[in-house]
């Protein structure tokens, strides 16, 4: 076949503007995402995938200019490259071959090992301050926040004091989510029956966003909440805020939220029934509803009642 | 009387829905009256429809991959133009019902209706020649397979136009796709679109296990064989292993739609985690299904167009048996964030990425292939080179999620979906476009037009790049996946960037038409007289092109590795073919219209499950077994093709290759 | 060979010892290519060798299909939701008429097996008979337990539980009602068309499915009821 150089030459410059459009994308995901995180967990955990992707780096690059080099050294126009058409074994090539990958995946093994005990979503930071702690309900489709300590909630607003360890207890009153503020670190997910725990800090007063990272339905895209990292002070000025005006979430106010809705603004109740979130995640109040079932002018297809009643 | 079917079910309100359905009924219409017109139904009929020839079935799998391909890829089309247009405050073009259906379809398309066809195709078509038999061991059933999978591609078509898709996803989990979530008939199309392909492609599985270690032939011990049938050995040795897990969850979510059994519900002790367990205890090793015949056919291809053996050829084998079990350990790295606590996510992260030890090891066998070599840069090494390049940049993201703290970060996220992307768009699909160029001469006698080939290579491989470097980006940033409008600005730019990647691709897909075009307009120029074309190792190429439909005139005797090269080499050093052999009348299987009879049943079937039919179902099932016993009942279920027949075919291939030896001599191409 | 003759015949033994795989008694060494195995030297191995393979990896996968479905079991064991649990289930003489039904219906189907090596066509059938006259009476008696528990609110739309129990023994009784089919047909075919080696084919078959079902009865009988009225 046609040995074609300048595809070649072409590819290899190609290459280089890949190297460097990379770099251009690398630079611009910093900000605002995983790999600028405001806490603990989300430096930890982004520092290990930066580590991870350097130990393959350390690989992958010098393999993938072997191959390219060799491709085009042994290119069938080049005279001088030695032609070995019979030869197809070397047990010293066999040896490195299998080796450098056991090594590399044995290093990274040990990486993944530590790494997931230390993060380990479950395990509570080390820290001596007393954490907050957070009951979140995923519903259709918003996120409900209960501060049992502060006997007070919210729905898609989570405000948090800075540098005070947060401890999520996570459940779902309908179908799966995942509780997700990508700059405070790990995401876990909710799921009915079931309680999730969660421990995340923010270092430092910031304004992030937090997002469902698991499909749920028809109101899935509105699914984000503010994020609001505060100073202790403000903390504080802020839970009195909650307290003095709004409803009062109980039974009735609760199956009334779990009715499928979407893009629902933020709100606060300025009280809240203690043995609510127990209730949810033993389900012993029933799942919330799903969507209407299909009338006879819509055989078959579904329609979403969410925010369009 | 026809159970939750009305004709409201006719989406009129949605005008893309009902365009589209619109436009294809009218263009299947027109290619039945084309083929009604031209009278072609007797010879579709006898040499296709009805053909258990495995290299018919295989170009038919094709076809049927290759148009689910282009569907799924407009789906594609509408993703990324919509997200790109619904930022920060804008809804885009396409409401939350419509987009939630497009990319469940086009993940279910891709996988089961694109991928999973084409896989098989070139397994059918390959597998036989490259063993030197003539057929596979079940030939008939081979039939009802392609007939299955294509029955399930009709259900999913189906949906665009009578009711609606699913809109949980490729894989539906519950219990959103529970009746009470999802009380519409999209779920029920998935199940039984997928359980009737997925029947199909079990029926091949066992098909492949049974051919590759059952019938070879005289001196192809497992060793000799080429590495493509030891990845189909091994892809249909992990269909046999996890299919039935899938038809099993398929129907137990099917129970309780239907009749409202507790096996994954919310309440009455239902367990959906039962359901993650399951679905990717079939959907992990399924990935490696696909991608093991695509590390085949590189193979093949890499040792082809570098004029040498494959190296380390057992090192290759024994690294495609490591995948093949270690891929059925990995299941739970798909759901780390449910929180299975340390420990098991320490298992199950290693143990996905141990996986890169097989892969690696490939690579490297790949790149000293090439070592000492004479490496042609034809358009199916083109293809290889692009693969080795985005399936390493796949690996290396795949293994970081595989590393569950990094994982915790970037789970259900673009990158995750650039990632998967990365390993099956640059593993599997650059393997079929560089197996379908590499094999055509075989299955059509003629090549592809190498110019657009190369076109085509060069926009898919920068389109591919383009479209999911951004998504990577997007990953970091923070998007989760399967967002109908995005909230937040800054997301906008790399959104945008894709979609020019995607406008490159659709250059790419054009090519790949213009390339089939021109190709069949200039056939004669491009017919290949010789049969092998590339200067081949494996016995596929020992035949003319097109194969005969017996394959091989006598079975040929295998003497070491890479059967064909071997003959050739002493052909070349004598100067003369082997003598010629004594032809005898071969027994041949009689083609059957089983197949298409079982798959319009099970399609009758299908669609009245989902709309619960119930005397229609029950009446499709009695017509299948009818059908069955009726084809049990065939007394003749083979025939001879005379031995003067089989002569006059061989003598012509005979005639072929001598001129063929003597242009080599010519040219002193092995002095 | 007469119609009348036993199954145990030399000719039985002759056809037997057809099998390449036969256990014992070869006339070659051990690791010696054997012809019809398909096993790389001699070539494509003999139709009959490849029907039962393709046969052996089917049952394989349909076995993986039932592991699932015990899997399902096992899980949702305790599911109960407030509802009966497995000791308000079991019954059991009627479990053991069942199995008692259903490995006897094993022997004969091995004896008409014998039957069909020895090419007798009466024992054949009858024997075939005796084994689908036993799959009626199990599939009989498994529809009365289901109708019973019915009639007692024990249904699987109640629990996790029922559900999967259901569901295990169902699939179970399915398989079995199939198998049923699947036994009238080549009873029809070997009346009509005789011995010809692929309605022999076919018998091998259908033998090596109905010893799978009760293999599989066996884990049933075993987990979920023997297991269920215990623990």
């Amino acid at each position: 076949m046609c040995p074609s150089p300048n595809l070649q030459a072409r590819a290899r410059l190609s290459r280089r503007l890949f190297l460097g459009a990379g770099l251009a994308l690398a630079t611009s995901a910093c900000s605002g995402g995983i790999l600028d995180p405001v806490g603990p967990v989300g430096a930890d955990a982004s520092k290990i995938l930066i580590d991870a992707t350097i130990i393959m780096l350390a690989i992958v690059i010098p393999t993938i200019v072997l191959a390219f080099w060799v491709a085009w050294r042994y290119r069938a126009s080049n005279p001088k490259a030695e032609y070995l058409p019979y030869w197809s074994y070397s047990g010293r090539i066999e040896a490195v071959v299998w080796s450098i990958p056991i090594l590399t995946i044995m290093f990274l093994g040990g990486v993944i090992w530590i790494g997931s005990y230390r993060l380990d979503p479950f395990r509570p930071l080390s820290t001596t301050v007393p954490p907050l702690e957070v009951q979140v309900v995923s519903l259709d489709w918003k996120w409900l926040f209960i501060y049992p300590q502060q006997g007070i909630a919210t729905v898609n607003e989570f405000v948090v004091p800075a540098g005070v360890p947060v401890h999520f207890s996570i459940t779902s009153a309908s179908v799966f989510n995942v509780f997700f503020v990508p700059r405070l670190g790990s995401m876990i997910y909710a799921m009915p029956g079931m309680v999730s725990q969660l421990h995340l800090q923010a270092d430092r007063p910031a304004d992030l966003f937090g997002i469902s990272a698991h499909f749920s339905g028809d109101g899935f895209s509105d699914m984000q909440f503010e994020v609001k990292s505060v100073p202790p002070a403000q903390f504080a000025a802020w839970l009195q805020g909650v307290r003095s005006a709004g409803p009062v979430l109980n039974l009735a106010t609760y199956t009334q939220l779990a009715q499928q809705s979407e893009n629902v603004r933020a709100l606060t109740f300025r009280a809240v029934d203690p043995r609510l979130f127990d209730a949810i995640s033993s389900q012993k109040i029933a799942p919330g509803p799903g969507p209407e079932p299909p009338t006879p002018e819509h055989a078959g297809r579904e329609v979403s009642t969410g925010g369009r009643h | 009387m026809f159970g939750k079917l009305s004709w409201s079910a006719i989406p009129v309100h949605e005008p893309i829905a009902l365009i589209t359905s619109i436009v294809v009924i009218l263009v299947m219409l027109g290619i039945l009256a084309l083929i009604t017109v031209k009278g072609w139904w007797p010879y579709l009929w006898t040499e296709w429809i009805t053909s258990v020839d495995h290299k018919r079935i295989g170009i038919m799998y094709c076809i049927l991959g290759v148009v689910m391909l282009i569907r799924g890829f407009a789906d594609a089309i509408m993703m990324r133009t919509q997200q790109a247009a619904a930022v920060g405050g804008a809804q885009g073009y396409l409401n939350p019902e419509h987009y939630n259906q497009i990319f469940s379809a086009h993940g279910t398309i891709m996988i089961f209706f694109g991928a999973m066809p084409l896989v098989i195709g070139f397994m059918n078509f390959l597998t036989p020649l490259q063993l030197g038999v003539r057929d596979v061991a079940f030939p008939t059933l081979n039939s009802v397979s392609f007939w299955l999978t294509a029955s399930g591609a009709l259900l999913v078509n189906v949906s665009l136009f009578i009711g609606e898709f699913a809109r949980t996803g490729w894989l539906p989990y519950p219990p959103l796709s529970e009746a009470t979530y999802s009380p519409g008939v999209g779920v029920d199309y998935y199940l039984w679109a997928v359980q009737i392909a997925g029947i199909g492609t079990l029926m091949t599985g066992i098909n492949f296990v049974t051919t590759v270690l059952k019938m070879r032939c005289p001196g192809m011990s497992l060793l000799r064989m080429p590495m493509f049938c030891w990845t189909t050995l091994s892809s249909s040795l992990l269909i046999v292993a996890v299919f039935p897990i899938l038809t099993a969850t398929l129907a137990m979510l099917s129970l309780d739609r239907v009749f409202g059994w507790h096996y994954f519900t919310n309440d009455a002790g239902g367990n959906p985690m039962m359901f993650m367990n399951l679905i990717w205890a079939w959907g992990h090793p399924e990935v490696y299904i696909l991608v093991l015949p695509a590390f085949g056919i590189f193979s093949e291809i890499f040792s082809t167009f570098s004029g040498k053996p494959l190296f380390g050829y057992r090192s290759m084998v024994a690294a495609t048996l490591f995948i093949c079990v270690v891929s059925m350990m990995v299941w739970l790295h798909h759901f780390f964030t449910m929180g299975a606590g340390p420990a098991v996510n320490t298992f199950f992260g290693i143990a996905s990425s141990v996986i890169a030890v097989g892969t690696g090891v490939k690579i490297y066998n790949w790149i000293f292939t090439m070592y000492g070599g004479r490496v042609r840069f034809a358009v199916p090494m083109l293809w290889s080179m692009g693969f080795i390049f985005t399936f390493i940049m796949g690996g290396l993201t795949g293994v970081l999620l595989a590393v569950p703290p990094a994982d915790f970060l970037v789970h259900n996220s673009m990158f995750l979906v650039a990632h998967f992307h990365n390993v099956i768009v640059g593993g599997v699909v650059f393997a079929l476009f560089a197996g379908l160029d590499f094999w055509f001469p075989k299955a059509f006698g003629f090549r592809l037009h190498e110019g657009w080939g190369k076109a085509a290579f060069w926009f898919a491989f920068f389109g591919f790049w383009i479209t999911f470097a951004p998504l990577y980006v997007l990953g970091l940033q923070g998007m989760t996946r399967r967002l109908q409008h995005v909230n937040i600005d800054e997301w906008k730019p790399m959104l945008d960037l894709s979609v020019v990647g995607i406008g490159v691709l659709i250059l790419g897909v054009i090519s790949q038409v213009v390339m089939l075009v021109v190709s069949i307009r200039d056939r004669e120029k491009l017919r290949d007289v010789t049969g092998d074309p590339w200067d081949g190792r494996s016995l596929e190429w020992a035949t003319p092109s097109p194969a005969p439909f017996f394959n091989f005139a006598t079975m040929p005797n295998v003497e070491g590795e890479e059967a064909y090269w071997g003959i050739k080499v002493r052909a070349i050093e004598s100067q003369r073919l082997g003598p010629e052999p004594r032809y005898e009348p071969i027994e041949m299987p009689l083609s059957s219209p089983v197949g298409f009879y079982t798959a319009v049943f099970a399609s009758v079937t299908g669609f009245a499950l989902i709309w619960h039919i119930w005397w229609l179902a029950g009446l499709g099932l009695l017509g299948a077994f009818i059908g069955f016993v009726v084809f049990a009942w065939r007394d003749v279920h083979e025939f001879h093709v005379p031995a003067e027949e089989v002569a006059r075919v061989d003598r012509a291939r005979r005639a072929a290759r001598q001129a063929l030896m003597e242009r080599i001599a010519d040219q002193g191409a092995l002095a | 060979m007469t119609d009348t003759s036993l199954p145990a015949t030399r000719e039985t033994i002759r056809r037997v010892r057809e099998d390449p795989y036969r256990l014992g008694h070869r006339d070659h060494h051990a690791g010696e290519p054997v012809e019809g195995t398909g096993q790389g030297t001699t070539g494509p191995a003999s139709k009959r060798i490849i029907v039962g393979y393709g046969f052996w990896i089917f049952l394989l996968s349909d076995i993986v299909m039932f592991a699932c479905f015990f899997a399902a079991f096992a899980v949702q064991r305790n599911a109960t939701a407030g509802g009966p649990g497995m000791r308000d289930l079991v019954e059991m003489p009627r479990v053991a008429l069942e199995t008692g039904a259903l490995l006897l219906s094993s022997y004969t189907c091995g004896l008409s097996f014998a039957a069909t090596n020895a090419r007798n066509l009466f024992w054949t059938q009858t024997f075939l008979l005796i084994t689908g006259l036993l799959g009626l009476a199990f599939v009989g008696m498994e529809l009365q337990e289901f109708i019973e528990l019915a009639s007692h609110g024990m249904i699987p739309q109640r629990s996790g539980f029922l559900t999967s129990f259901y569901g295990l023994v169902g699939l179970h009784g399915l398989h079995v009602t199939i198998a049923g089919l699947w036994l009238l047909t080549m009873m029809a075919q070997v009346q009509v068309k005789g011995f010809r080696p692929e309605i022999v084919h076919r018998l091998i078959c259908f033998n090596l499915f109905w010893h799978a079902l009760d293999i599989v009865w066996i884990g049933i009988f075993t987990i979920v009821y023997l297991m269920g009225a215990v623990i």
